[in-house]
C-alpha cells in the first residue's frame, strides 16, 4: 500500500466570469473504488470532472494522478493518462456509426481509415466481455437513450483507461437500466479499474458507492465511509439543511374536470410516431403527474397539449371546449398556462428584460398594450409586483433575463403564467436546473394552486419531485399511457416496471 | 433543324455546359467541406472574385497559367483566413461577414483592376483545349466531352478526390464530425477551431480556383463582377446536393447547362423569347431548387453557429 | 422623521442617478464602437490608397470634407443619403427580425419600375395626387418583391439569403429587357424609358437644388420605424421572433405572419428609395438607376446597430464618402469603387469591436 491516492485533487479554483464552479476543492480518490460525488446541480461537481478529464483548466490547485502532477491541455492528454470520462450530454456524432465515433480523433490526423474490420473486431470483443450489446456499424442516431450509453461507456473502454468518470448516468435510464449500469459499474471495479460517480440521487449512491463525497457550493463538503453514514445525513450535507421531504398537503377532493385528452395521437417533428393513443384527465384542484424515462414522448404530448405540435387523431378538451388543433395564441387565450421543458429555447427570450419577458402572451392585450403601443408603465408595474411576490432575485425590471440565475428565470416563467389567471396550468420539468430552495418554492406555489382550484398536470422525469406534489402519477412509456399509481413511495418497484415499458402485473389492472 | 445539326448542337451543349459548370463545381465542392464543418460562408462571391483577379494579375504578369491558378487558389485562401478569423476566432455572426467580404471582393478587385488594367485593355492567353488522340475525334461524345481545357477535366479529379477525403481518411471524419457534433471532436481531442480553419480554407481555395477559371480557363479578360452571382449559386447547389461533393458535381453540371442553353440559344437567331429571359434562367431556376429541394434533414446540425468551449 | 426622509428621498436619488449614469455609460460605449469602425475603415481606405501610389490622406480630406464646400454639394450628399436612409433604416426592421433581406438592391429597381409605370402611364393628375400615388407604387412593388423571398421562406424554408439574391439578378435582368424593349424610349439612343409625367415628379426641396423631399420622407420614416421597433405591440412581436423563434410560437405570435411583415417593410422601403430615384433624381428609368445602394443599405443598418434612428447618421455617412468618392476619382483619379472596400471594413470593424465591447464587459 503506498500512501499516495491514486487521485488527488488539491485545493483546485476555478471561475467562469462572476460565476465562482470550484472554489478551493480538495479530494482525493483511491485506487480500485467507486467513489460517489453527491451534490445538487450547480453543485460543482461537473466542471471539477471536466477539468480531471482536460477539458476545462483549472484556474489554480493542482492535480496528482498515480503519483504525478499533471496539467492536462485537452481531454486527449487525459485519455492518453488512461482518465475518460462519459458525459451527461453523449459525446457522440449522430450520423457516424459506432466504430466512426470510437476512432474519432485517434491515431494520425491525416491517415487513410484502412483496417476498419479489425476495429469492429474489438468493439465486438469488449462488448461481449462487458454484456453490453454494442453494435459497430449502427448509426448513432437510429439508438436509444439507453443504447447510446452504453456505446459511450464502450467507448471509453474502447479507448482503454484505468479512472472512468460517470456525469450523471442514470438521469436518462429506467430503475432496471440503472441496476444493470450499477453492476457494471461493479464489474469495471473487479477488473482493476477506478469509478467516480457523478448523482443527486441518495439511494443510488448509498447503494454502489465505498466512499462519497458530497459538494456544495463549489466545495467538498464531506468525504465519508458508506458504511458511516445514511440518507438524511448525506441529504443535509447536500443542502446544508434538514430537507423536508414532504410538503404539506391538504386532503380535498377534486372537483369538474377541466381538461380531458382523449386518445392522442401525434409524431415528434422528426416524423417518427411519439404519442400514442393517450387518453387522461385533469379535475380542478388536483395534480396529475406523468412520469416515465426522457424521451417516452412526454415532450410531444406537452407541445401537443399547447397547440406547438400538430395533432394526428385524438381531442383534446378544455373547459368543455374542443381545442385540439388550434393554434397556440387561441390555446393561451382559453385560461391554459404552459411551464415549458426547455425554459432557453421556449419560456424565455434570454436578451429581453424582465419586463418584456412577463409579457410574452399578453404583450397586445389590455392593459400591456393601448391601442397598437405598448404601456410601459403598466408593464413596469405588472412585472415589479411579481418580483416582489415570487421572490426572484434581480436588480430591476428592465434587467436581461440572460443575468439571472437558472432558478430566478424559472421563478419569474411560474409567476408569468400562474398571473394568467389560468384553469389549467401544464408543467413540464418543474424544477430542472434550479437549486433546491427554488424548487421548494416552486413546488409549493404549485400545491397552493392546486388548493385554489386549479388543474395541473405535472410531466417529470423526477420521481421526487412527483412523489411529493402529485395525486395520481401516470406512467408514460414509448408514447402510451401504461397505468396509474397514487403516489406511494411503496410502490416504487411497480413505478419503475412500468417504466420500463413491463405491464405483465396484474394489480395494476385498470 | 435536322438530325445531323441538332447532333452537333447536343454535342456543343454539353460541352459548354461542363465548361461553364466548372466554377461552381470548385466553389460547390469547397463549399460541401466548409458547410460539413459548419460554416456557412455567404461570402463566395466575394472569394470567387478575388481568385479570378489574382489569377488574372498573375497570369498577365507572367503568361503562366499554372501559375495564375495558383494565384488564384492562394487569393481565395487569403480571403478565407479573414472569414475564418471573424466567423471561428471571434465568433462573428457568419452571414455579416461573408456579406462584409462580398462587397470587400468587389471593391478590392474592381479598385485594382481600374488602377492598373482597365487602360491597358489587354487579355491574356488562356488555357487551349487539351486534344486527346482518338477520343476526341470521336463523334458527338469527342465533341461533348473530349475538346476541353485540363482546368475543365480538372474537376472530375475534385470530385473524386474531395469524396475520398470526406469519406475516407481520418480528417474528413473528423470534419464531418465537427459540423454535426463540435464538442464530441473537442473532447476526442481535436481542434474544432483547427478544423472549421482548414474546411475553410479548402473551400475557399477552390473558390478562388473557380473564379481563377473564369479569366484563365474562360474569358481572357477580368471584368467587374465577372463571377455574376457564381458564388451565391455554388450557396444553393450544395443545398441540392444534400452536402455531398459528387452530387455538387452533377448539380453543377445541371447548372453549367442552363448556362450553356442561354448562351447558345442567345446564338440562335430564330429564337423569339427575348434573351433576359434565358439570362435570367440560372438565378430562376436555384431558386426553383432552393424551393423543390430542401434538405433540412441532410444539413449539418451546427450550420452557421460558432462552437463554444464550455 | 425629516432625516428618514431625507434619507429615503438620497436612495431614490442615489438609485436614479445609478439608472442615469448606466444608460449614459452604455449609449456612450454604443456610440463609441461605430465611431472606432468608422476610424478603422478610412485608415484602411488610406493605407489602400498610399499602396497603390494615391495620397492616403485624401481619404479625410478629400472623401470625408471634400464634398462639403457649397449648398449644392451638402444637397447632393443629402441627395444621395435619402436611398441609404430608407433602405438602411427598413433593413434595421427586417435584420431585427433575423430576416437577412440581401435582396434591397433589386426591391429598389422593382419600385423604379413601377414608379416608372405610374408616371409615364397617367397623364392629367395633379401633383398632390400624382406624386404621392408614384412612391405609393414604388413601395409597394418592392414590398411585394420582398414578399416573394418571404413567402419561400415561411412556406418552403427556402434560405432568404439566396433566394433575395437571386431576385436582386432577375430584378436587373427585369429592367435591362423593360428600358430595351417594351418601355424604351424609341426616339433616345440609349436604352431609356419615356420620361415620368411632370406631375409624378418629388417635389423639390429648394427651387434650384436637385434635393427633393424624400430626404424628409426618409428621416420621418426612419422616426417611424424606430418608434415602431421599440414601442409597438408588432414591434416587439417582431424583435421576440428575431431573438428566440421557438418563444415566440410559445407565446402564440404568428411567426409566419411576423417574418412577412419584416420582409414587406424593408422591401417598401427599398422600393420607396427606388420611386424616388426615378421621380426625384433621373426622371426616367435606366439599366444602372442605382450604385449599389441596396447593398450598401446593409453596411447603413448594420453600423446603425439595427436601430432606425441610428440609420438616419450612419445613412448621412456613407452618403458623404459615396460623394467624396466622385470628387476623389474626378481630382485624383482614385476609382470611386473605394467605397465598397470602405463599407466592407466597416462591417468588419463593426462586428469585431462589438466583440470586443462584449470582452470588456465580462471582464469588468
Amino acid at each position: 500500500m503506498s500512501t499516495q491516492p491514486f487521485l488527488r485533487i488539491d485545493n483546485i479554483r476555478k471561475r467562469f466570469g462572476p460565476i465562482v464552479a470550484s472554489d478551493g476543492v480538495t479530494l482525493e480518490i483511491e485506487e480500485g473504488e467507486i467513489h460517489s460525488l453527491l451534490g445538487e446541480n450547480g453543485a460543482g461537481k461537473s466542471v471539477l470532472m471536466s477539468m480531471i478529464c482536460g477539458m476545462v483548466r483549472p484556474d489554480e490547485g493542482e492535480i496528482v494522478y498515480k503519483g504525478q502532477s499533471v496539467r492536462f491541455a485537452s481531454p486527449r492528454d487525459a485519455i492518453r493518462q488512461r482518465i475518460g470520462m462519459v458525459h451527461q450530454h453523449f459525446m457522440l456524432v449522430p450520423n457516424l456509426t459506432v466504430a466512426e465515433n470510437y476512432i474519432l480523433g485517434q491515431g494520425s490526423a491525416f491517415g487513410v481509415i484502412s483496417d476498419m474490420a479489425t476495429v469492429h473486431r474489438k468493439i465486438r470483443a469488449l462488448s461481449e466481455r462487458y454484456a453490453l450489446d454494442v453494435r459497430p456499424d449502427a448509426i448513432v442516431e437510429d439508438l436509444s437513450v439507453g443504447e447510446q450509453q452504453r456505446v459511450e461507456i464502450l467507448k471509453v473502454l474502447f479507448h482503454g483507461i484505468d479512472l472512468l468518470i460517470l456525469d450523471e448516468p442514470t438521469a436518462v435510464l429506467t430503475p432496471q437500466e440503472t441496476d444493470r449500469l450499477l453492476s457494471l459499474m461493479g464489474d469495471l471495479v473487479k477488473d482493476g479499474k477506478t469509478v467516480v460517480f457523478i448523482s443527486h440521487k441518495l439511494d443510488e449512491v448509498m447503494r454502489v458507492s465505498n466512499r462519497i463525497s458530497v459538494m456544495r457550493d463549489g466545495r467538498v463538503v464531506n468525504t465519508v465511509k458508506v458504511g458511516e453514514t445514511n440518507a438524511r445525513e448525506l441529504a443535509r450535507m447536500m443542502v446544508g439543511r434538514d430537507v423536508r421531504m414532504e410538503l404539506p398537503r391538504s386532503p380535498k377532493p377534486p372537483g369538474r374536470t377541466v381538461l380531458s385528452v382523449e386518445n392522442l395521437t401525434c409524431r415528434a417533428e422528426t416524423g417518427l410516431p411519439a404519442v400514442r393513443d393517450v387518453s387522461l384527465h385533469v379535475r380542478a384542484g388536483e395534480i396529475v403527474g406523468i412520469a416515465g424515462v426522457s424521451g417516452n414522448g412526454q415532450t410531444e404530448l406537452a407541445l401537443a397539449l399547447s397547440g406547438l405540435l400538430p395533432v394526428d387523431s385524438g381531442r383534446v378538451v378544455l373547459n368543455g371546449n374542443d381545442i385540439t388543433g388550434l393554434d397556440p395564441a387561441e390555446i393561451n387565450a382559453r385560461r391554459f398556462s404552459h411551464i415549458p421543458e426547455d425554459r432557453h429555447k421556449h419560456g424565455i427570450v434570454l436578451p429581453l428584460s424582465l419586463s418584456e419577458n412577463t409579457i410574452l402572451q399578453r404583450y397586445d392585450q389590455k392593459p400591456f398594450a393601448t391601442g397598437r403601443m405598448l404601456n410601459r408603465r403598466v408593464i413596469g408595474e405588472h412585472t415589479r409586483d411579481l418580483i416582489k411576490r415570487f421572490r426572484v432575485k434581480s436588480r430591476d425590471e428592465n434587467q436581461p433575463i440572460a443575468a439571472l440565475s437558472g432558478g430566478n428565470q424559472q421563478k419569474l416563467v411560474v409567476a408569468r403564467e400562474l398571473a394568467r389567471d389560468p384553469d389549467f396550468i401544464l408543467v413540464n420539468q418543474l424544477a430542472r436546473g434550479i437549486d433546491i430552495g427554488a424548487m421548494e418554492f416552486v413546488m409549493e406555489e404549485m400545491l397552493r394552486q392546486r388548493d385554489s382550484g386549479r388543474a395541473i398536470l405535472l410531466i417529470s422525469t423526477e420521481l421526487e419531485e412527483l412523489f411529493a406534489i402529485c395525486d395520481r402519477i401516470l406512467v408514460m412509456f414509448h408514447g402510451e399511457i401504461l397505468g396509474e399509481l397514487p403516489p406511494d413511495r411503496a410502490r416504487l418497484d411497480e413505478l419503475g416496471l412500468l417504466m420500463a415499458g413491463n405491464t405483465d402485473q396484474p394489480a395494476l389492472a385498470g | 433543324m435536322d438530325d445531323m445539326t441538332s447532333l452537333t448542337f447536343l454535342a456543343a451543349l454539353v460541352g459548354a455546359a461542363w465548361r461553364l459548370a466548372t466554377p461552381l463545381i470548385f466553389a460547390s465542392i469547397g463549399e460541401v467541406f466548409s458547410e460539413r464543418a459548419g460554416v456557412l460562408n455567404i461570402g463566395l462571391e466575394g472569394t470567387m472574385l478575388v481568385g479570378a483577379f489574382c489569377g488574372f494579375a498573375a497570369a498577365s504578369a507572367t503568361g503562366n497559367i499554372p501559375l495564375g491558378l495558383s494565384a488564384g487558389v492562394a487569393g481565395g485562401m487569403l480571403f478565407g483566413l479573414v472569414f475564418a478569423f471573424f466567423t471561428i476566432t471571434i465568433k462573428a455572426d457568419q452571414i455579416v461577414v461573408g456579406a462584409a467580404l462580398n462587397l470587400l471582393g468587389m471593391g478590392l478587385t474592381a479598385f485594382l483592376f481600374r488602377t492598373y488594367y482597365v487602360s491597358t485593355g489587354k487579355g491574356i492567353e488562356i488555357a487551349q483545349p487539351v486534344h486527346i488522340p482518338w477520343l476526341s475525334d470521336l463523334p458527338f461524345l469527342g465533341e461533348a466531352f473530349f475538346r476541353q481545357n485540363l482546368i475543365v477535366y480538372s474537376t472530375i479529379l475534385v470530385a473524386i478526390v474531395a469524396t475520398l477525403v470526406l469519406y475516407r481518411t481520418s480528417f474528413g471524419l473528423t470534419l464531418r464530425a465537427v459540423g454535426e457534433h463540435p464538442k464530441a471532436v473537442d473532447v476526442a481531442g481535436r481542434s474544432v477551431v483547427g478544423y472549421r480553419y482548414a474546411a475553410v480554407l479548402v473551400g475557399t481555395g477552390l473558390a478562388g480556383l473557380g473564379g481563377a477559371f473564369l479569366t484563365l480557363g474562360h474569358s481572357n479578360q477580368f471584368v467587374e463582377g465577372i463571377t455574376s452571382g457564381r458564388g451565391f449559386i455554388a450557396l444553393a447547389v450544395v443545398v441540392f446536393a444534400r452536402w455531398s461533393p459528387i452530387g455538387a458535381f452533377f448539380v453543377s453540371l445541371l447548372f453549367g447547362l442552363f448556362y450553356a442553353l442561354q448562351l447558345m440559344l442567345q446564338a440562335q437567331a430564330s429564337i423569339v423569347v427575348p434573351y433576359q429571359v434565358l439570362q435570367a434562367l440560372p438565378y430562376i431556376m436555384t431558386i426553383v431548387t432552393l424551393v423543390a429541394f430542401r434538405g433540412k434533414g441532410a444539413a449539418p446540425s451546427k450550420l452557421g453557429q460558432p462552437y463554444e468551449m464550455r | 422623521m425629516a432625516e428618514i426622509n431625507q434619507g429615503v428621498r438620497e436612495t431614490v436619488n442615489s438609485q436614479a442617478a445609478q439608472a442615469f449614469y448606466r444608460t449614459l455609460s452604455q449609449a456612450a460605449i454604443s456610440a463609441l464602437t461605430p465611431i472606432a469602425a468608422v476610424l478603422v475603415a478610412l485608415a484602411f481606405g488610406a493605407l489602400l490608397l498610399w499602396l497603390n501610389g494615391f495620397n492616403g490622406s485624401d481619404v479625410v480630406t478629400v472623401m470625408v470634407f471634400g464634398s462639403f464646400q457649397d449648398i449644392r454639394s451638402v444637397g447632393e450628399i443629402l441627395l444621395k443619403a435619402t436611398p441609404l436612409i430608407l433602405i438602411g433604416a427598413g433593413l434595421c426592421v427586417a435584420f431585427r427580425c433575423s430576416i437577412w433581406n440581401i435582396g434591397a438592391e433589386g426591391q429598389l429597381y422593382v419600385g423604379a419600375i413601377a414608379a416608372t409605370l405610374v408616371g409615364t402611364s397617367i397623364d392629367g393628375l395633379s401633383v398632390w395626387v400624382h406624386a404621392p400615388l408614384v412612391m405609393l407604387a414604388g413601395a409597394l412593388a418592392g414590398a411585394a418583391w420582398a414578399g416573394i423571398a418571404g413567402y419561400l421562406k415561411v412556406r418552403f424554408q427556402a434560405s432568404e439569403i439566396v433566394t433575395t439574391i437571386m431576385l436582386n439578378y432577375i430584378a436587373l435582368i427585369l429592367t435591362s429587357y423593360l428600358v430595351t424593349g417594351p418601355m424604351r424610349d424609341a426616339s433616345a439612343a440609349y436604352p431609356q424609358s419615356a420620361r415620368l409625367v411632370r406631375e409624378a415628379w418629388t417635389p423639390r426641396l429648394v427651387t434650384d437644388l436637385r434635393l427633393h423631399i424624400g430626404i424628409l420622407v426618409a428621416v420621418v420614416l426612419a422616426v417611424a420605424l424606430y418608434i415602431f421597433l421599440r414601442r409597438s405591440s408588432r414591434g416587439f412581436a417582431l424583435r421576440v421572433v428575431g431573438l428566440n423563434p421557438h418563444a415566440a410560437r410559445y407565446a402564440g405570435m404568428n411567426v409566419a405572419r411576423n417574418i412577412m411583415i419584416a420582409m414587406c417593410i424593408s422591401g417598401a422601403m427599398a422600393g420607396l428609395a427606388g420611386a424616388f430615384e426615378v421621380a426625384g433624381v433621373t426622371r426616367r428609368l435606366y439599366q444602372n438607376i442605382s450604385p449599389g445602394y441596396g447593398f450598401e443599405g446593409i453596411a447603413v443598418a448594420l453600423l446603425a446597430g439595427n436601430n432606425p434612428l441610428a440609420a438616419i447618421l450612419s445613412g448621412g455617412l456613407f452618403a458623404t464618402l459615396r460623394s467624396g468618392s466622385e470628387v476623389l476619382q474626378i481630382t485624383s483619379q482614385v476609382p470611386q469603387v473605394l467605397v465598397l472596400v470602405i463599407q466592407g471594413i466597416v462591417i468588419l470593424s463593426v462586428v469585431a469591436f462589438a466583440k470586443l465591447r462584449d470582452i470588456l464587459r465580462t471582464v469588468a
